[in-house]
């Protein structure tokens, strides 16, 4: 295999993976370094946002059109939903609401099964070649997928570095009762990260399914390469995710070199507990954990 | 008439109280410290009047206001600032955010208030882009009292702002302290180091077991034969 060949049937792929990995583990990581716990609906907020762009593409948008409606529709749910569940259970142990968290992504999903049924789906049918950059082979979704990722990533890491409200979020982060003393009103934080968590939900699911297929399960069988992609990187870090989700994208696709490729998925599961064992804060040295 | 009056405040955190009949006053422009063996309550008085405990008798009134039992994001913004002792700086932030969040309810152009900070502590100047975390012990509390004192506060109340601190340091918050009291900012302050407190405040205040046992200005204090054999080490 020429290396060329080794580029654009493993590494871009990978990488196209890796980066829809990432925008989910961003989001993850939002809700452990602000909100501080773990959030197993997380997956299928994603799929309730793929699903959704499916409706919007059904009524006869065009996929990439549909993404920003989708991502904001997600972004309400999200608000809701900490409303009626999480903020319910806020002064009580942390565990109760990860629990809590788990019991919305049973219902998120079960809400996609029964709108839109458990048969697989696509945006677009068909068969799409890919076109040749400098020798690399990219479809046009994956290109804009990866545009879109950096988009996401950029106007994020702005947000958070320059804005008011991005400032608040990290100065909550970093220290929930000193922002409190100084003015950080902790309601309006929360409901700025889950709408900003929502929408990455969704765009997350979205790219998931313009790149292979939509199905009710989706967001729920990446959640775990998504969580050991916060973790790998440091949880509580935007780049840390980033890095992260790259990493166990490009592990996945390179594991087929020594796995057989329905065990892709436990390649996630290994790095996590392989990070765990060596480097329990993450690459980037994680600040919460 | 003083600018805050604590009146035989009783309290604590769950349902013990640890003040029995605490009584303090600062006045404008005074530098006000409290000292007293551990346990005595001297934090505890302090975070009374910033709102952090149960209050469950006596009052607090500020600048003409009851403010007994407001919650502390409301006491911020009458003027009152608090910096904790330990935690007290957003370790991620660079030294310039922490002053910006300190801010975080002021409008409008803010950059008096930077000049004044970084006038104040000009060592910061070179810093501003350091995260705080980075910074020594010295300068992450110059950082905490500057996050403070960006809302323009009309008092300032410091928990043990030298804990930890080289006595160099301990000298630089010191003079910092009567800089800003300078400025226009009435301080009270909780010190371990009761020696070196009582020899630079206005005014002190000896508790013990969360009551008044003395009060007086720092030299009368020190002077004090009984409260030299409580505390100070003879």
């Amino acid at each position: 295999m020429s290396f060329m060949d080794f580029l654009n049937f493993h590494i871009v792929p990978g990488v196209v993976l890796g980066s829809i990995y990432a925008v989910g583990a961003i989001g993850i990581t939002l809700v452990f370094g602000i909100l501080r716990f773990s959030h197993f609906a997380h997956g299928d907020m994603a799929t309730l946002g793929a699903f959704v762009a499916l409706a919007l593409v059904t009524a006869g948008l065009t996929p990439w059109a549909a993404l920003p409606i989708a991502m904001a529709a997600v972004a309400v749910v999200a608000i809701v939903v900490d409303k009626l569940f999480y903020d319910y259970l806020k002064a009580r142990p942390k565990i109760m609401t990860v629990m809590a968290s788990l019991g919305v992504a049973l219902m998120l999903r079960a809400v996609v099964q029964v709108v839109f049924g458990v048969d697989p789906r696509t945006y677009a049918s068909g068969i799409v070649r890919p076109d040749e950059y400098f020798g690399i082979l990219l479809r046009d979704r994956e290109l804009y997928t990866l545009a879109a990722v950096v988009a996401i990533v950029i106007g994020l890491t702005l947000f958070l570095r320059h804005s008011r409200w991005g400032k608040a979020m990290r100065a909550m982060s970093d220290n929930p009762d000193l922002a409190r003393l100084s003015g950080v009103d902790n309601r309006k934080v929360t409901m700025l990260t889950w709408a900003i968590v929502g929408a990455l939900c969704a765009a997350s699911g979205f790219m998931l399914g313009i790149n292979n297929e939509l199905h009710s399960m989706m967001g729920w069988q990446v959640l775990l390469p998504m969580f050991a992609a916060a973790i790998l990187g440091g949880v509580g870090r935007v780049e840390g995710a980033v890095l992260g989700g790259l990493i166990v994208g490009i592990a996945e696709e390179l594991s087929i070199f020594i796995l057989p490729a329905q065990y892709k998925a436990a390649t996630a599961f290994a790095l996590l507990l392989l990070i765990l064992l060596v480097r329990p804060r993450g690459l980037l040295n994680g600040k919460v954990l | 008439m003083a600018l805050l009056e604590m009146k035989d405040v009783r309290g604590g955190y769950g349902d013990a109280d640890i003040l029995h009949g605490v009584s303090m006053t600062v006045g404008e422009r005074e530098i006000v410290v409290i000292v007293g063996p551990n346990g005595a309550g001297k934090s505890t008085a302090m975070k009374s009047v910033f709102g952090l405990l149960t209050i469950r008798g006596g009052n607090i009134v500020f600048d003409g206001e009851d403010i007994t039992g407001w919650a502390p994001d409301r006491i911020v913004q009458r003027g009152i600032c608090y910096v904790p002792q330990v935690d007290n700086v957003f370790r991620e932030m660079t030294v310039h955010e922490n002053f910006e969040m300190g801010a975080f309810l002021r409008r409008g152009d803010l950059a008096a208030a930077y000049d004044r900070i970084y006038g104040l502590f000009p060592d910061l100047k070179a810093k501003r882009r350091n995260l705080a975390g980075d910074l020594s012990g010295g300068q992450r509390q110059m950082v905490a009292m500057g996050r403070a004192l960006m809302l323009d506060p009309k008092l300032l109340l410091l928990d043990e702002p030298t804990a930890g601190l080289s006595p160099k340091y301990m000298e630089q918050i010191f003079q910092i302290t009567r800089d800003v009291r300078d400025a226009g900012v009435s301080i009270l302050l909780v010190e371990q180091h009761a020696k070196q407190a009582l020899a630079f405040c206005d005014r002190g205040y000896v508790l013990a077991t969360g009551a008044n046992r003395h009060e007086g200005s720092g030299q009368a204090l020190l002077a004090d034969r009984e409260v030299a054999e409580m505390f100070l080490g003879g």
